[in-house]
């Protein structure tokens, strides 16, 4: 009512709300990140175009995470198909479909509802591969670990200039198909530097789904990001039983706390190809930030 | 195109704000769109057309502030050049994205109450 005089008028007010509009799927997607978390599951969130390479990376990382004794389990989505599901299941990645219609992204609410019949608490590592895309799902959390998206060297330089929300979002690049450099003309060090214009902190892996090239350095940020969420050996709170051996003589010293802000802590590296080291941190928190 | 998706989003909020407060109509709706947010501010405008017929927002206005991105060095406040790589010229520091810069959210809705 008018508090004016009370005459019964009808009133015009501004609503103040500063608020996200994806405020709905974050909060879906922290319900899937306490979930992750309480089941010690890694849960990452691949990302790249179409053809990028994500499903080869997966099944290469099945071989080359093997020692690791992880159980590794998939949903990978795509607008039509099974068939990269399929892949990954012959490739021994449990892995289910996401049938995504016309959706050019999943979202939250998509992964959750993929959740329910597929045994994913049984897994250490599990990844979620988003619709081949390097634009849409780019700002939908998921309730992911880590972002890591996948940019192989077919598709030119300049690529993440071109798409910088989607590299602006990855916590760690995997420069893929790095086994046919010497028949392209791409040089690898001005994809680095078009990286470091689109993310601060730069991590990037250069790696070869076919020959192995760099396989390893990823399964060592896997289980650098698994000791740094909590996941590792000592924090191995899970029951399923399975037998393997960590070798790895670190793990008590590791808290288990996730990171609330991107990439606490800058050892300082430039982009520096493969030979990577030190920190661990869990890039879901980017989301959970005001910028 | 997860425009429409967003403008979903958009348009269930204002529907659900709107019957919290018993309002009579809406007027006009402010959303604040930065470069680095992901959306195509004149897609989600065709979005938004087309998506509220039919709901509450049927006829209501809807205005985009657009936010341009743009980065600073978080120590010492230094701002970094548009295309330039991502660390602080002064102190080398990795940059940080200023406020705004990301942002898809809904400012303001103009309502009629009783």
């Amino acid at each position: 009512m008018c508090t004016t005089c009370g005459c019964g008028d009808t009133e015009l007010v501004p609503v103040e709300l500063h608020e996200k509009i994806l405020a709905g799927n974050d909060r879906a997607a922290r319900h899937n990140r306490e979930h992750f978390l309480e089941s010690g599951v890694l849960a990452l969130n691949l990302m790249g175009s179409p053809g990028a390479g994500k499903t080869a990376v997966l099944e290469a990382t099945a071989k080359a995470a093997a020692s690791k004794g992880w159980k590794l389990g998939a949903v990978s989505a795509d607008l039509a198909t099974d068939n990269d599901a399929r892949r990954l299941q012959k490739a021994g990645i449990p892995s289910k479909a996401i049938t995504t219609g016309q959706a050019c992204h999943l979202d939250a609410e998509l992964v959750h509802r993929s959740l329910h019949d597929f045994p994913w608490q049984q897994t250490d590592v599990f990844f979620i591969e988003n619709v081949g895309n390097l634009v849409c799902p780019a700002i939908y959390d998921l309730g992911q670990a880590a972002n890591v998206v996948v940019l192989s060297v077919t598709e030119g330089e300049d690529k993440p200039l071109k798409y910088p929300v989607m590299f602006n979002a990855a916590d760690l690049v995997l420069l893929t198909k790095c086994d046919l450099v010497p028949h392209l003309d791409v040089e690898l060090a001005k994809v680095h530097d078009a990286l470091a214009r689109v993310m601060p902190r730069p991590r990037v892996i250069e790696v070869s789904a076919r020959s192995g090239q760099g396989m390893d350095a990823w399964v060592a940020w896997l289980e650098e990001l698994r000791d740094g969420i909590g996941l590792g050996a000592a924090a191995h709170a899970h029951s399923h039983a399975h037998e393997h051996s960590h070798d790895h003589a670190h793990g008590a010293e590791h808290h288990a706390h996730v990171h609330s802000h991107a990439h606490a802590h800058d050892g300082g590296h430039a982009h520096d190809g493969a030979d990577h080291h030190g920190h661990s941190h869990a890039g879901g928190g980017k989301h959970d930030h005001e910028h | 195109m997860h425009e429409y998706s967003l403008v979903e989003a958009l348009v269930t909020r204002v529907e659900a704000e709107a019957r919290k407060r018993g309002a009579l109509a809406v007027h006009r709706l402010s959303v604040r769109v930065g470069e680095l947010s992901g959306v195509d501010p004149e897609l989600f405008q065709t979005a938004y057309e087309t998506f509220r017929a039919g709901t509450l927002c049927a006829d209501v206005p809807l205005t985009l502030t657009r936010v341009a991105a743009s980065w600073s060095c978080p120590r010492c406040k230094t701002p970094i050049a548009r295309g330039a790589i991502l660390r602080c010229p002064a102190c080398d520091a990795p940059g940080k994205l200023d406020d705004g810069s990301d942002a898809l959210t809904l400012d303001r809705i103009e309502m009629e109450v009783p």
